[in-house]
């Protein structure tokens, strides 16, 4: 730990420390060099989040690296977090990579496994997975507190990185989602952003695990939320994207409004939702993923009543 | 043929230390043709664990077993008559067999006791070397019949590359340059001019990048 007593000093780790309620928001890269496209949809997040994460090559699909847009946002003057997949990289690239991000400025990281590239546009590639996620996050701790990488060998300038991972408490078996969670937390996980989350009594269950488990005084715990855009949208979620869960009743609402109102029926949820969030215990934040949808997130900030954005020193 | 070596006799006995029953099954395929889980080995396996236990002052009593293939369900079954009684299962197969023993026993743990290595093949008595990664889309035809998946270190598969030296891998003077290999006997078979066609980079989903395979034959299957 630094002198200050933070871990990397990010926004998102201050505005945790202190208690605050957090409020982060995400951006995909565009699939291009595009750096106007990218302000596109970042410049909407300025004020309204403490950290953006930056999806890296998300559904496998080739974008814009998730760390040359992090470096753009930090240069902006915005805070991202740098997600990073193990599908794609040994681990010579991720400790690099590690290194990289912290020498750009890059505060927060988010571990994961990443999604098979047989769902994205390359399935003829191979995949890499060398290390998992969870020997990612520890692999990330041993570089920042001890000053080593994963071999032993002594670092010259440790990363200052606040470590993220994801959990979802949906995916099956779910009993054992909390465990994996636990996992994580001791690999050394300063915070937890959730999958997107539509079953709430589900949801529930798994914080009252993670509550009576001892958890969630050892970690921040996100709730994830992505406002459904429609009908179609929540169908398509169900259907055909891995570990989500979303229950009938939700698509049902939304087919009960006209198809105009279906986008506000949307977000009047997902606020229900942020409300729930704000009053469950163990809950340290909502992690807000608006697909596509980045240029909505100033009213939903509004409306969820989460502004304006704590400032901590 | 899928080729194995025994495990430390240390590791194995640490497995089956709980246990004062076991059942020690080989298997009479590959894993007897690189002498490292046939009957003999597991002959040699068995005295080996009685004798470490009786050091110990601990009894262990050992049914052998070889099975003809172990990664044949209908020879699997064999065991369903041996197992009664049984506390543990130390198989000798290659991963292939431990695992049908596993899937076809639900409740009696399965230890391997030899690492399962690579498919390979006899380079003379005693060495044993890799020849194919089953990547499910053969390209020895245009390789002059050896393979740069299995035996080139990076895979490259428009090599050499730069590393290579006096027929060498840059890894160890040990390991012979695919590429070099390749090229030799493209040459010798007045084949060169196939060099000078670009391999695209290849589609892996029939390998490994496509999650784990299966294959179905519908003429065949019940």
């Amino acid at each position: 730990m630094s002198d200050s007593g933070y871990k990397s000093g990010s926004n998102l780790e201050k505005v945790l420390k202190a208690g605050h309620f957090a409020f982060t928001g995400e951006c995909g890269p565009p699939k291009g060099a595009n750096v106007g496209h990218l302000k596109e949809k970042m410049e909407p997040l300025r004020d309204m989040v403490d950290a953006i994460n930056v999806t890296d090559n998300q559904t496998a699909v080739v974008r814009m690296s998730s760390k040359a847009a992090s470096a753009l946002m930090v240069m902006a003057g915005l805070e991202p977090n740098f997600q990073m997949v193990c599908r794609d990289r040994n681990r010579i690239a991720i400790q690099s990579d590690i290194l990289g991000a912290s020498a750009l400025g890059i505060r927060n990281m988010l571990c994961l496994s990443g999604d098979h590239q047989q769902f994205g546009n390359h399935p003829e590639s191979k995949n890499v997975f060398d290390i998992d996620s969870i020997q990612l996050i520890a692999v990330a701790k041993k570089m920042r507190d001890e000053g080593k990488f994963i071999n032993d060998e002594a670092i010259d300038e440790p990363p200052k990185i606040f470590i993220g991972a994801a959990s979802n408490p949906f995916g099956d078996p779910w009993q054992f989602r909390a465990h994996r969670l636990a996992n994580k937390i001791d690999a050394g996980a300063d915070f937890i952003q959730t999958q997107c989350i539509y079953n709430m009594e589900r949801f529930r269950e798994f914080m009252k695990q993670a509550v009576d488990m001892g958890l969630t005084g050892k970690t921040h715990i996100l709730a994830g939320v992505t406002p459904m855009k429609s009908a179609g949208m929540a169908n398509y979620m169900a259907k055909f994207v891995p570990g989500m869960d979303v229950p009938q009743e939700l698509i049902k609402r939304l087919k009960g409004v006209d198809k105009k109102m279906q986008a506000e029926e949307g977000i009047k949820f997902a606020l229900e939702q942020i409300e729930e969030f704000k009053q469950m215990e163990g809950v340290a934040g909502v992690h807000l993923m608006a697909i596509e949808w980045e240029h909505r997130v100033p009213e939903i900030a509004e409306r969820a009543g989460v502004l304006p954005r704590p400032k901590v020193d | 043929m899928i080729t194995a070596e025994r495990k430390p006799l240390e590791e194995i006995i640490n497995c089956v230390k709980p246990f004062e029953r076991i059942l020690l099954v080989g298997c009479n395929e590959c894993v007897t043709v690189c002498a490292a889980g046939g009957r003999k080995e597991v002959g040699i396996v068995s005295s080996a664990l009685q004798m470490a236990f009786l050091k110990q002052g601990k009894n262990l009593q050992i049914k052998e077993h070889t099975l003809e293939r172990q990664c044949d369900p209908e020879y699997v079954e064999e065991l369903s008559t041996m197992i009664t009684g049984v506390d543990a299962v130390v198989s000798m197969a290659c991963g292939c067999g431990v695992q049908e023993v596993a899937r076809r026993f639900k409740t009696v743990p399965v230890f391997p006791a030899v690492n399962t290595k690579f498919m390979g093949a006899s380079e003379r008595q005693g060495i044993w070397a890799e020849r194919c990664q089953g990547c499910g889309d053969c390209l020895l035809g245009v390789t002059g019949g050896i393979c740069p998946i299995a035996r080139c270190s990076k895979q490259l598969l428009n090599g050499p590359c730069g590393g290579s030296g006096s027929g060498k891998c840059e890894i160890s003077p040990d390991v012979d340059c695919a590429w070099h290999l390749i090229w030799e006997r493209l040459k010798a078979l007045g084949l060169q001019d196939r060099y000078e066609q670009i391999i695209p980079a290849k589609d892996w989903r029939t390998g490994r990048g496509g999650g784990p395979r299966k294959i179905i034959r519908e003429d065949l299957a019940e």
